[in-house]
């Protein structure tokens, strides 16, 4: 897990941090407002995309991040991009200081921080130009996805790159997971 | 992705089975195979790591059997499956995957006799608790609970007693305690019921039984609801660091999808029960028909158990179909269209009576099996049940008179006639 504190809204309005795997946090979990893409809507951000940027990519093989990146490497055609001013290299591949650095824009800003760091890579994204910022599994800061919309910014938010994009490509489907895809058509999958 | 929700019969046939990109096969390929090469050891290595998504070896994974999996999840809305050799190892990877020395579950007693056994016998060998509950009120589970238990287990419809699980009321209790409720729907099948719907958090089957519909294939499926928190102090497991793939962690890598590949990855890697391919592909192909066989069986079980419970020579008609069963409201709410087609009834003259109308059928087969085509009967305190005591045989509702009917898909008038005359012949002595 990339973060081990969410940004949670308190019954009265009020957000603070707590941990993750706190019982308040999964019980306020219930009562999120804000709504991300569904399945259709997340293929479709998925299909248009050509490149992707990880940004706090970790060189530890058993981080979130370093799974997405060697499953975004090895079984999608992006052009994917690591960020991390802390390491140089990572699977073989430059890791860039920050967005703006990187030679193109990313179409997906793929994001491995804390909930309290979303606002400020918000600002980073809509500085560079990228038009999709997607926070991972378990990371969840409301207000921030909502700001970002407003800036227009398509946002998703708590999910996982890699299994939505293997949701689509038939990786999940190969552990017997639901992936909701029904079709007559011939797929490589 | 067309931009619609498919309906069940059409996810019976289609979910899990798409043409592939190479060949265009329209049915189910069997991939008869042992193992699938790597593109090279990189690939290899991210695969074994479970850093990506592939084929390695059939004991972990197998597309036909893929294909099966996913089918069952869609159909009972799910997250996903995963597939076993029986629908006991079915229940014993799940139990296996979440309980450890010192644990407890807490059971209905009401069980199919193979159930008990793997509880009561093995899993309490190895040090794991099971108690069980002679009762189907939610509030008595809820008392038997300690600090010690990990999970509730129920059959949705139990076997051959005809109870009921109230399976919101039990869900309720379970998650109170922050512990899952795993349901064995065998019975029922996901077009009568799924328990997922209801708050249940693991559901599994013998895929033997009515998936199949058959009767020639063994099989077992686990499906899990992607709901249940697993990340918490009762299931540790679930965020320690695990050494065998790199260090990961279960639910810091996979988040909802923890359960189902731990289940995958660590259960089916270290025990091995796996579904083999061509068995698989013999279940997918049942369970295309399943809604027309499963509406054909509650047809013909709700004419049976009328006739049965308007006939003196019969005693009692364990279906919770029948307005004057304990349990027919909970049926009716949980089970609208019927409460499967495996039920008992108990006939004047007890045992001998019994087992002279078993020897005395045409058309229903006198075997052990549940769910096929074909009309199946039994007498369950001197075979499924006959492992059991007197006392787990009356907690079970296995009385000495009591004969189990598994209804077919044949035609209802024949069924009725071949019972009449055996039970005729049964009490002419």
């Amino acid at each position: 897990m990339a973060t081990d504190t969410v940004t949670t809204q308190l019954q009265n309005g009020l957000s603070c941090e707590l941990p993750a795997n706190s019982p308040l946090a999964k019980l306020l979990k219930s009562q999120r407002t804000w709504v991300g893409p569904d399945a259709r809507e997340r293929l479709r951000i998925l299909q248009n995309a050509k490149s992707v940027a990880i940004v706090g990519m970790s060189d530890k093989s058993a981080r979130s991040s370093y799974f997405v990146g060697t499953y975004l490497l090895q079984s999608s055609n992006y052009r994917v991009y690591f960020v991390n001013p802390m390491i140089t290299e990572v699977l073989g591949q430059k890791v860039y200081p920050d967005l703006a650095s990187l030679p193109e824009v990313p179409d997906i800003v793929d994001v491995f921080r804390k909930g309290s760091d979303i606002p400020q890579i918000v600002d980073e994204v809509l500085a560079v130009g990228s038009p999709c910022i997607w926070v991972q599994l378990g990371i969840w800061n409301e207000q921030a996805a909502i700001d970002a919309e407003a800036k227009g910014l398509t946002v998703v938010m708590d999910r996982c790159l890699k299994v939505e994009h293997a949701r689509f490509n038939g990786g999940l489907h190969l552990l017997g997971f639901d992936t909701g895809v029904i079709t007559s058509r011939k797929t490589v999958r | 992705m067309a931009d619609r929700e498919y309906g069940f019969k059409t996810r019976s046939i289609h979910a899990g089975n798409i043409p592939d990109g190479v060949h265009g096969a329209r049915a189910l390929p069997i991939y008869q195979s042992t193992s699938f090469v790597f593109d090279d050891t990189d690939d290899a290595a991210a695969r074994f790591a479970l850093q990506k998504y592939g084929n390695i070896y059939s004991r972990l994974g197998n597309p036909t059997v893929a294909s099966f999996e996913e089918r069952v999840a869609s159909l009972e809305g799910g997250i996903g499956a995963v597939a076993t050799a029986s629908g006991m190892s079915a229940q014993y990877i799940t139990f296996a995957s979440i309980l450890g020395h010192g644990d407890q579950i807490v059971s209905a007693a009401s069980l199919y006799g193979g159930t008990v056994t793997q509880l009561d016998v093995t899993l309490r060998r190895f040090g794991v608790e099971t108690t069980f509950v002679n009762s189907s009120d939610p509030k008595d589970f809820d008392a038997a609970i300690t600090d010690k238990t990990k999970a509730i287990f129920a059959e949705t419809v139990s076997n051959p007693s005809g109870e009921v699980t109230d399976l919101e009321g039990m869900a309720d209790v379970a998650h109170s305690h922050h512990i899952p409720l795993i349901i064995d729907s065998t019975v029922a099948t996901p077009y009568l019921c799924r328990p997922i719907e209801w708050g249940a958090d693991v559901v599994t089957h013998s895929a033997t039984k009515f998936l199949g519909g058959h009767g020639t294939t063994l099989g077992g499926v686990v499906v899990e609801s992607g709901r249940f928190h697993w990340h918490s102090e009762k299931f540790p497991l679930f965020d320690e660091p695990v050494p065998s793939y790199g260090g990961l962690s279960w639910a810091g890598n996979f988040g909802e999808y923890a359960f189902l590949t731990r289940l995958r990855a660590e259960q089916l890697r270290d025990m091995g029960p796996t579904l083999a391919p061509h068995s698989a592909f013999l279940l997918a192909q049942g369970v295309e028909t399943l809604p027309y066989r499963m509406q054909a069986h509650v047809d013909n079980a709700r004419a049976v158990a009328e006739w049965l419970a308007s006939d003196k020579r019969v005693t009692a008609v364990n279906w919770a179909g029948l307005k004057n069963h304990p349990h027919f409201d909970r049926a009716t709410k949980y089970m609208p269209l019927g409460p499967g087609s495996v039920f008992s009834f108990e006939v004047a003259g007890g045992r001998e009576v019994a087992q002279r109308m078993i020897e005395s059928v045409n058309l229903a087969s006198h075997v052990v099996n549940i769910g096929d085509a074909k009309t199946l009967i039994v007498h369950p305190a001197s075979t499924t049940h006959a492992q059991l005591t007197t006392e787990q045989l009356i907690a079970a509702g296995v009385l000495p008179g009591v004969i189990r009917l598994s209804v077919g898909i044949e035609d209802a008038d024949d069924i009725i006639y071949d019972l009449d005359q055996a039970l005729a012949l049964a009490l002419k002595g």
